[in-house]
């Protein structure tokens, strides 16, 4: 084979000189990459900035004004929401970072029994949408008749109520029940990194179990837990659906729930645009300030170096900590759902358990005769569909483009796709509203607009789920493809796809399932016929009538369930709550 | 015919010139390394020679034709080349005979003949019993050993490889070295070799091509390299070496208070100015306990410090009347104290004048 190695037709054609010199600039990716920072601008910068703009305009004419902002913050009644949303973050963090720490390091760092259990508590909790976890609290402890306050009396004899849902406190516990997984999995996935000669090193200079954990472990894992305590703070503050079902039967104003009433007719837009700033302000302020604390240096929990692991003995005291984990896990998990899926098969919830009170009535009402039930869960699925395809196709290509350094300034793009991260849904559905909803665009209630509002929403998502996907793809494995014949479209077909594929679907999973049980970004934005489940179960909680309620929310975990189901088959038992 | 020719090939970001007018050219069939530290510009020009990095200056020619130059450059599917990675680049998702088929696939060859010619460079390649195997069921040089087979089964018209055996065991890496001599002694592919292993560029080269700061320092044999350094960078990144400020005045090279005749010293006759720097192997130093006999020059010293590194002594002897100091080896059973007084003997023809 010493001769010339034969050539494939085609091999090594020179390039016609200067011909192509400038055309070979201006590649077709340049034309792809302003048709992207488009789409982004439309979806992200423009409803913000119309935010903004109408916050200081008047309404009608448009001239420029500071009255919205005395109208926002002129009363007390507004100004007391305001501070009760703080104070309601604050203590709902609070609870969930003392209810999740002790389960995370329990499951990371010791030997405590059924770890599987706690697991899937914590998963079933993230799974449970907020206001499903409120309507099943409302039975469990109704100041009247909720299930904890008749046990209450019956065996005390006691005329009052033990635990009074619709109080302060009680809607805090359950945000708090709600979102503690939020921190269990960034201070586990921490307690995961350090190793064990951490402890045992405090061990031989004398240190127990319990002061290695107090004064080691914890505090390398401290970013993190103030990480967690951030997010919850902030999804507490952003949240919707707790605060109007439990809130505003107790008279208790959040801002969220007073942002609902800007709405109520006659809308004034304008004042809610004001009135929305802190929560925009402060929900960018704290995102900056835990990117701060982890990014700080001298944390070797940040470092990602792992070295041996051992899981500490416990002994007697393992239970104890199962004791905790079960107990949290009965409070978030299986004590509202077990009264909600009870009261959706019964005649009337109050009668517990019997079964003279069981009944199919429910379900086949929504089933067969609610106008609205299944044109809400079709809806709610194409939405939910919809937006995740376009969020996660939007956030491969700017991965892709980004990751690839394809075009000069990629990180703009990178930018802007993770901008929504820092914005509240019930602000980004403002300002949708305020964009998009009159004309000339006129797409107040119509699908495009919910569609368009979850696709931004968690694009930032979908981004990071793409990014952490093109990362692992090497360019080399490309430029293997590409040097042996392929152009870069064929080579991302047969390579970089088939690898990313995963990934995707998994991403794709994530945004379908937080899409279809999104309430607050939802409420402002469906019209009459474009309701979607999330949004309808609002609604008939407004009615009172809790035995069909509850045969919804029964309908709705189904249909998150059927998608977990598919995603954990598919993508990996862990997909939810894998970090990143 | 020269089958790549590079003609003052240059990439700068910036101001920054991370390749500075290369000038290189292989012969067909010629193996030729680029050896240097990191950072030194070459696996930006092998990457420029792929096609994957656009030059700002200069040209790339395949055969007489030009294949890169500014504003115009083939993209890499179109050179008919191949090559390797440092991360290998095996993809996880096909087996390894489609792997290695790809590039045949893309060339539209008949099935069969696909399947016949995968089968027969897998067997040169000794992975003809795994052709079935996915890549994550391989081991590090299993994967390489697939790597080749992919780049060469397509007769490429230059094979590059990029640091191919970086992430390899030390062992294997030396296995893999002599396979790829091999293959190339089998099929006489043109081959550039990017490598920071001088080990590794010498026994696979045919020529080195030595790069420091963007710039090729000098082009030639390994052994060439080893014994005439032209300058003080290939002189001290090829093997170790001291080098020595000498004076060359009236025909005569001196340093340390000896002189030799400037004429026995290779590269002197190049010597402008006064002022040179000599190259001088601690190998070409012979150690004495007495006052040699042979005409060599020699210096007296005292020996300063020792190291036993197993194959040889290395010992570092300080000259007597001068600062200078030198390293100089001798073999195990040689053993000076630190302390000792010893004879330096020089060759004049195993040192080089460099630049």
């Amino acid at each position: 084979m010493s001769e010339a190695p034969a050539l494939p037709q085609g091999a090594a054609q020179a390039v016609p000189r200067r011909l192509s010199g400038r055309l070979a600039r201006f590649e077709p990716v340049t034309l792809l990459w302003i048709a992207l920072i488009a789409i982004l601008l439309f979806l992200v910068a423009f409803p913000l900035g119309k935010l903004l703009v109408v916050s200081f305009e008047t309404r009608g004419t448009g001239a420029f004004t500071l009255m919205n902002y005395v109208s926002a913050y002129g009363r007390s009644r507004y100004v007391d929401a305001l501070v009760n949303s703080l104070i309601l973050g604050l203590v709902s963090a609070t609870m969930a970072v003392v209810m999740a720490v002790p389960m995370a390091w329990a499951v990371s760092r010791t030997d405590m029994p059924f770890k599987g259990l706690t697991w899937a508590v914590v998963l079933g909790a993230f799974i449970l949408p907020p206001y499903l976890s409120a309507v099943g609290w409302i039975l469990l402890a109704g100041p009247n008749s909720g299930f904890l306050n008749l046990a209450w009396r019956w065996v005390t004899g006691a005329e009052g109520a033990l635990v009074n849902i619709y109080s302060f406190s009680g809607m805090a516990l359950v945000i708090a029940l709600n979102s503690f997984p939020l921190v269990f999995i960034f201070v586990k996935s921490a307690l995961d990194l350090v190793s064990s000669e951490m402890e045992d090193a405090a061990n031989i200079l004398g240190a127990g179990t319990w002061t290695a954990m107090r004064k080691v472990s914890l505090p390398l894992v401290w970013p993190a837990i103030v990480a967690g305590f951030i997010i919850v703070f902030l999804e507490a503050i952003a949240l919707f659906g707790t605060p109007a079902i439990i809130g505003i039967p107790a008279r208790i104003n959040v801002v969220t729930t007073q942002l609902w009433q800007f709405f109520e007719y006659p809308v004034r837009v304008e004042v809610a645009a004001a009135y929305a700033m802190p929560l925009l302000l402060i929900t960018a302020g704290m995102i900056v300030v835990q990117k701060l604390m982890l990014a700080r240096k001298g944390y070797v929990s940040q470092t990602g170096k792992g070295g041996e692991r051992r899981p500490i003995k416990l002994g007697p005291w393992r239970w104890l900590a199962f004791g905790w984990c079960a107990m949290v896990g009965l409070m978030a998990v299986i004590a509202p759902l077990f009264v909600l899926l009870q009261a959706s098969f019964a005649k009337a919830w109050g009668r517990g358990l019997a079964w003279d009170n069981l009944t199919f009535a429910n379900y086949y009402l929504l089933i067969f005769e609610h106008e609205m039930a299944m044109t809400s869960i079709w809806n709610t699925i194409w939405f939910s569909a919809t937006a995740a395809t376009i969020a996660v196709l939007l956030a491969l290509m700017i991965a892709y483009i980004v990751n690839r350094r394809l075009v000069p300034f990629g990180e703009a793009l990178g930018f802007l796709a993770m901008a929504p991260f820092v914005i509240p849904g019930i602000v980004m559905a403002i300002g949708f509203y305020a964009a998009y909803a009159s004309p000339p665009f006129a797409l107040y209630g119509t699908a495009t607009l919910i569609i368009l509002a979850f696709a931004a929403r968690f694009l930032p998502i979908a981004y990071a789920n793409s990014t952490s996907a093109i990362r692992a793809v090497h360019p080399e494995m490309e430029e293997a493809a590409r040097i042996l014949g392929s152009g870069r479209l064929h080579a991302i077909r047969m390579v970089t796809a088939p690898l990313v594929k995963k990934a995707l679907l998994g991403g794709w999973l994530i945004v379908f399932i937080v899409a279809s049980r999104e309430l607050s970004a939802a409420i402002f934005l469906v019209g009459p016929r474009t309701r979607t489940m999330s949004v309808l179960l609002y609604d008939l909680s407004e009615a009172g009538n809790f035995e069909v309620l509850a045969a919804f929310g029964g309908l709705l975990l189904l249909v998150t369930m059927v998608f977990v189901g598919i995603g954990m088959k598919l993508v990996g038992r862990d997909f939810m709550l894998r970090r990143n | 015919m020269s089958r790549l020719s590079l003609q003052g090939l240059t990439k700068a970001y910036g101001l920054n010139r991370v390749v500075d007018s290369i000038e290189l050219t292989l012969q067909e069939g010629e193996f030729v390394s680029l050896l240097g530290p990191s950072g030194c510009g070459k696996t930006t020009t092998l990457r420029m020679i792929a096609g994957f990095v656009d030059p700002n200056e200069g040209s790339i020619s395949l055969d007489g034709q030009v294949i890169s130059a500014p504003g115009a450059v083939l993209p890499p599917e179109k050179r008919g080349m191949s090559m390797i990675f440092q991360s290998y680049a095996i993809w996880p998702n096909m087996t390894v005979a489609e792997n290695v088929g790809f590039g045949l696939k893309l060339r539209k060859l008949p099935s069969d003949d696909i399947r016949k010619r995968v089968q027969d460079i897998l067997e040169v390649v000794q992975m003809g019993h795994l052709a079935a195997r996915y890549p994550a069921e391989l081991s590090g040089g299993q994967q390489q050993r697939v790597a080749l087979a992919r780049a060469i089964v397509v007769k490429p018209a230059v094979l590059l490889l990029d640091e191919p055996l970086s992430n390899l065991d030390a062992n294997l890496r030396e296995e893999m070295r002599f396979e790829i001599r091999r293959l190339h002694d089998e099929f006489r592919i043109t081959t550039v070799y990017v490598t920071h292993d001088q080990a590794e560029a010498m026994a696979t080269s045919d020529r080195i091509a030595v790069m420091n700061a963007g710039r090729i320092e000098q082009v030639d044999a390994p052994h060439l390299l080893y014994t005439r350094p032209r300058t003080r960078f290939v002189a001290g990144f090829i093997g170790r070496t001291n080098l020595l400020s000498a004076e060359l005045r009236d025909g005569q090279i001196g340093f340390g208070g000896i002189a030799m005749q400037a004429g026995q010293v290779p590269g002197a006759e190049a010597a402008m100015g006064n002022d040179i720097l000599v190259s001088v192997r601690p190998q070409s130093i012979g150690l004495h306990r007495a006052p040699p006999s042979g005409g060599g020059p020699v210096l007296e010293g005292v020996v300063a410090q020792r190291t036993f590194l197993g194959e040889t002594w290395d010992y570092v002897v300080q000259a007597q009347g001068s600062e200078l100091r030198l390293r100089a080896t001798a073999p195990p059973l040689q053993i000076h104290d630190v302390g000792e007084r010893v004879w330096m003997e020089f060759d004049p023809q195993q040192m080089a004048m460099v630049v």
